[in-house]
């Protein structure tokens, strides 16, 4: 018994947490940009909590349930409402064959996951049912979700109590300004002293141009390159670099203006330098992100990254125990 | 005071013309019926309009042209 859309909001995909092992083809990994807040959610309402759930961007969808299910609503303030009556977040909560599940103005963040007992069932697609827009892999059809669309839901979900709620100090959302930890990489070098200087001191802004490929910012000063001649095969600008593969997280500054964070699905390669890597523990934070948020990067060593990437792992086995 | 106010569903930059070269969708003073387009609101590379729902005289825009604006705020007042 599916779940009918009646509405979409404006860009709500079907997201697990992705597949991973296709990279090197031009195939990102996808999947949930707030992998803990869907991980969550899924664990609220006794799913695998890799299941496949809904990804909201700003604007929640209209859904008509057509059978009892438990749903939970993690990461963004996107507030619920059952037949128009309020609902928690990061909650559990029933809805009832023939209740409308339905969204109320953004509070804060910016991406909601939608979790619903059985999770989102539809065909995955190497190995993921994550969608893919503009690889047309994935979700339905390889599209975002649509008015019309049925959802079909899986079986074997765990019973689980409503109000099942995550802890209040689990749950991680961007401050102001939002910080992002950053690793210089490879073409570090390319930049001045003052450029590399200026990058971690400036505050920048979220630009519109922020998606599940990439999130843009501005803002800062100019960054400013060492001269060289340009190797063989590097463009004329001197922010090109002969083409490389780009990391998840890798921040490219094409002309050195405005920073590009490159997320879950990310280009797989190309010729702009990287001044350096988002952390893996800070990549759930990016999804968070509203536009013109303020942000500053955080210059970081290896070892502050992978403690803070076993410090986010700290976060999730807690929240597992919170809810088990 | 306004009797109801039209509100951005989404965050993002607001614009109160179809086009740069263009005139307003709507000036102060102008009525409005419900569906009427307002303004529009850039985010993730897509315009989206931001229309009317309810009929009314428009008697202020909270916010200017290409200015900031966050989910739920305000973008026009209707008396």
């Amino acid at each position: 018994m599916p779940v009918n859309v009646i509405s979409a909001g404006i860009a709500t995909t079907i997201q697990d947490m992705g597949r991973p092992g296709y990279y090197h083809l031009g195939i990102p990994m996808g999947g949930a940009m707030d992998r803990l807040a869907l991980r969550a959610a899924n664990l609220l309402v006794g799913n695998d909590e890799e299941a496949a759930g809904l990804e909201s961007v700003f604007v929640g969808p209209e859904l008509e349930f057509t059978e009892d299910a438990m749903v939970a609503v993690c990461g963004a303030e996107l507030p619920p409402k059952v037949n128009g009556e309020p609902r928690a977040t990061w909650t559990a909560f029933p809805v009832k064959a023939g209740q409308v599940l339905s969204f109320d103005f953004l509070k804060g963040g910016a991406r909601a996951y939608i979790a619903i007992s059985g999770g989102i069932n539809t065909p995955a697609k190497l190995g993921s049912r994550s969608t893919y827009a503009i690889g047309a892999l994935g979700g339905i059809d390889g599209r975002a979700v649509q008015p019309g669309d049925t959802l079909p839901l899986g079986k074997g979900a765990k019973p689980r109590s409503e109000g099942l709620s995550v802890p209040q100090k689990l749950r991680r959302g961007p401050g102001s300004p939002a910080e992002l930890r950053v690793l210089p990489g490879l073409y570090w070098h390319r930049v001045t002293e003052q450029a590399q200087k200026d990058f971690f001191d400036d505050t920048w802004k979220v630009a519109n141009e922020a998606d599940r490929m990439g999130y843009r910012f501005q803002g800062g000063r100019k960054l400013e390159f060492v001269e060289r001649e340009q190797p063989f095969g590097a463009g004329a600008d001197p922010s090109n670099i002969t083409d490389a593969c780009y990391p998840y997280g890798s921040v490219q500054v094409p002309s050195g203006t405005e920073p590009i964070v490159l997320h879950r699905d990310a280009v797989s390669g190309g010729g702009y330098f990287m001044i350096g890597t988002v952390i893996s523990a800070d990549m759930d934070l990016i999804g968070q992100l509203q536009p013109h948020t303020p942000t500053r990067f955080v210059k970081v060593d290896m070892e502050t990254a992978l403690a803070a990437r076993r410090d986010q792992a700290g976060t999730m086995n807690a929240i597992r125990e919170a809810l088990s | 005071m306004a009797k109801h106010e039209v509100k951005s569903p989404i965050p993002g930059t607001f614009y109160r013309k179809p086009a740069p070269d263009q005139p307003a969708f709507r000036e102060v003073g102008d009525t409005v019926s419900r569906g009427d387009t307002i303004g529009l609101v850039e985010v993730m590379k897509t315009f989206h309009e931001i229309k009317a729902d309810a009929d009314g005289t428009i008697s202020g825009f909270p916010i200017g042209d290409s200015e900031p604006v966050m989910a739920g705020q305000t973008i026009a007042e209707l008396d």
